[in-house]
């Protein structure tokens, strides 16, 4: 019963959405060019499935490998970050101002410098627009250890890395799950930044050109829809994982 | 009986953004082995640094602090501690959170030793049943219970307790009182105890000494070894009650609200 709640409960969510965009679509009369509903996406998935499936994975498995490299990258940033103080102050301003800059600027001189390696930018964007709020969430889980967790381990003559591992990781596992979350869906908006903005005929941003190019607006909107199920896919995965790492942080509901 | 901790002169001060701040001056404390030793003083009069100088973790700017006939540099294996924020690792059970130390603590315990002994000493402190409970499902008492398992599973020495009932209310603190005197009957440590309640040095203690406002140094110390009684009815006797006052009166003396007659 709980696992079927839990299922339903966003299942229907979506359905109520779903339909509520049909009537809004339906009530205002608007043509497909203007606003597809879902009902006109049901030809478009049909039409072109296997393309869906071909780009849908090379979205997917670049996303992958670029959130995969901000995890690394960014947890040791953070760690960096989290343990010294001097370098807090000095990579703040850095990280800050290189997350800031919007990525559809980098975009092309990433296309530029690798010209031709297009998995290779693809993914380099990826990481890029993820890779900040790990490296944020690492350092602010491990500066804001309290005290007495160390020194319960240092009276004991434990080394840093000791420490480290038995205390300071698993404490800040909670925190770098919920980074991973939104790092999931920014990964996404990367891949694809790259796959639309400097095409190169791979990917579900490729598609969704090929949709603009051709005036087939249901196609451009199936993509979109089709971007936030690996969205929601990828997510679920990282939800999947919290439970299995960081369940303990969850209290029961009271 | 040779001193288990000798604390001589120990002097020591932090380093602020407005210069120093002295919080020790000339320290003196002995602690002969398996005694019980409570330090009192007003707030902020340095009690904290002390724990942190025995435990190694800090050095003092001068004096010495002897652990065992042996001079104290570093952090050592045969030191607990607890604190009044009954820090648990929430991602570990009660019973893993109890055997952390021997997880650091070179010993030659199988694992299943281990375990019987962390449950042992959970069973000791009343906590038999909750082995496999996450700290989160426990109330602060039962925390501070499993804290002290956790602090005394590596058989220790030293015992190093840093305010571990502050936080508790009073009928759960007498509770932890006489867990305490449990404990100390089964399993004989030396033990340092900072507490801001005369009553509890009082009846856990049988030294206690009275610190005296910032930078602290020892101002009086008391015996108050209460004919070995444990009872709790043994601080509402007269020699406690007069004990009590003569604490209090030190206390009033170190904040400096009253004159020292001997002085005065």
């Amino acid at each position: 019963m709980k696992t079927f709640k839990k299922i339903a409960t966003p299942t229907i969510a979506i359905v109520i959405f779903l339909a509520f965009w049909e009537f809004i679509v339906w009530v205002n009369q608007w043509p497909n060019y203007k606003m597809a509903s879902p009902s006109d996406l049901i030809p478009a998935y049909a039409k072109y499935w296997n393309l869906f499936l071909i780009y849908g994975w090379q979205t997917l498995w670049r996303t992958v490998v670029g959130l995969l490299v901000a995890v690394v990258f960014g947890t040791l940033i953070g760690m960096i970050m989290g343990f010294s103080r001097t370098m807090r102050d000095a990579l703040y301003p850095l990280l800050v101002g290189f997350n800031a800059i919007p990525k559809a600027t980098v975009v092309p001189v990433i296309a530029l410098i690798l010209i031709g390696q297009h998995d290779l930018n693809t993914v380099l964007i990826a990481f890029m627009i993820s890779f900040f709020p790990i490296s944020v969430a690492v350092s602010i889980g491990l500066s804001t250890l309290e005290p007495e967790y160390r020194d319960i381990l240092r009276s004991l003559g434990a080394s840093k890395w000791t420490i480290f591992w038995k205390i300071a990781l698993p404490k800040t596992l909670p925190e770098f799950f919920g980074a991973l979350k939104v790092a999931v869906t920014l990964a996404f908006i990367g891949t694809n930044l790259m796959e639309i903005v400097e095409p190169h005929g791979k990917g579900l941003g490729h598609l969704f050109d090929s949709g603009k190019i051709n005036a087939d607006y249901p196609l451009m909107f199936a993509v979109l829809i089709a971007l936030a199920f690996l969205g929601i896919l990828l997510y679920y995965i990282v939800v999947a994982l919290e439970k299995i790492f960081a369940g303990w942080a969850e209290r029961p509901q009271g | 009986m040779a001193n288990l901790i000798d604390i001589k002169g120990v002097t020591h001060a932090y380093k602020t953004d407005n210069g120093p701040l002295p919080v020790l001056d000339d320290l003196n404390i002995s602690v002969p082995e398996g005694d019980f030793c409570a330090v009192v003083g007003p707030s902020g009069c340095g009690k904290s640094t002390l724990t942190k100088l025995v435990a190694g973790l800090m050095k003092p700017d001068q004096g010495e602090v002897w652990l065992h006939g042996e001079r104290v540099t570093s952090p050592r294996s045969t030191v607990g501690m607890a604190f009044q924020n009954p820090v648990m690792l929430e991602w570990r059970t009660i019973l893993q959170n109890v055997l952390l130390p021997l997880e650091i603590v070179p010993n030659k315990m199988t694992k299943k030793q281990k375990e019987e002994r962390g449950r042992e000493l959970l069973a000791l402190v009343g906590l038999e049943g909750f082995e496999d409970k996450r700290p989160s499902e426990l109330s602060g008492g039962m925390r501070q219970r499993a804290s002290l398992c956790r602090a005394i599973v590596h058989k220790p020495d030293v015992l190093i307790m840093d305010e571990p009932f502050g936080a508790l209310d009073a009928f759960t603190r007498e509770d932890l009182w006489q867990t305490m005197h449990a404990l100390r009957a089964e399993e004989p440590f030396t033990g340092v105890l900072i507490t801001h309640d005369l009553r509890e040095s009082v009846y856990l203690a049988d030294e206690v000494i009275v610190l005296s406002g910032r930078p602290a140094t020892t101002q009086h110390v008391e015996n108050v070894k209460l004919d070995g009684r444990t009872d709790l009815e043994v601080i509402y006797t007269p020699e406690a009650t007069e004990i009590l006052h003569r604490l209090r009166h030190q206390i009033e003396i170190a904040q400096g609200r009253a004159k020292d007659e001997e002085t005065a």
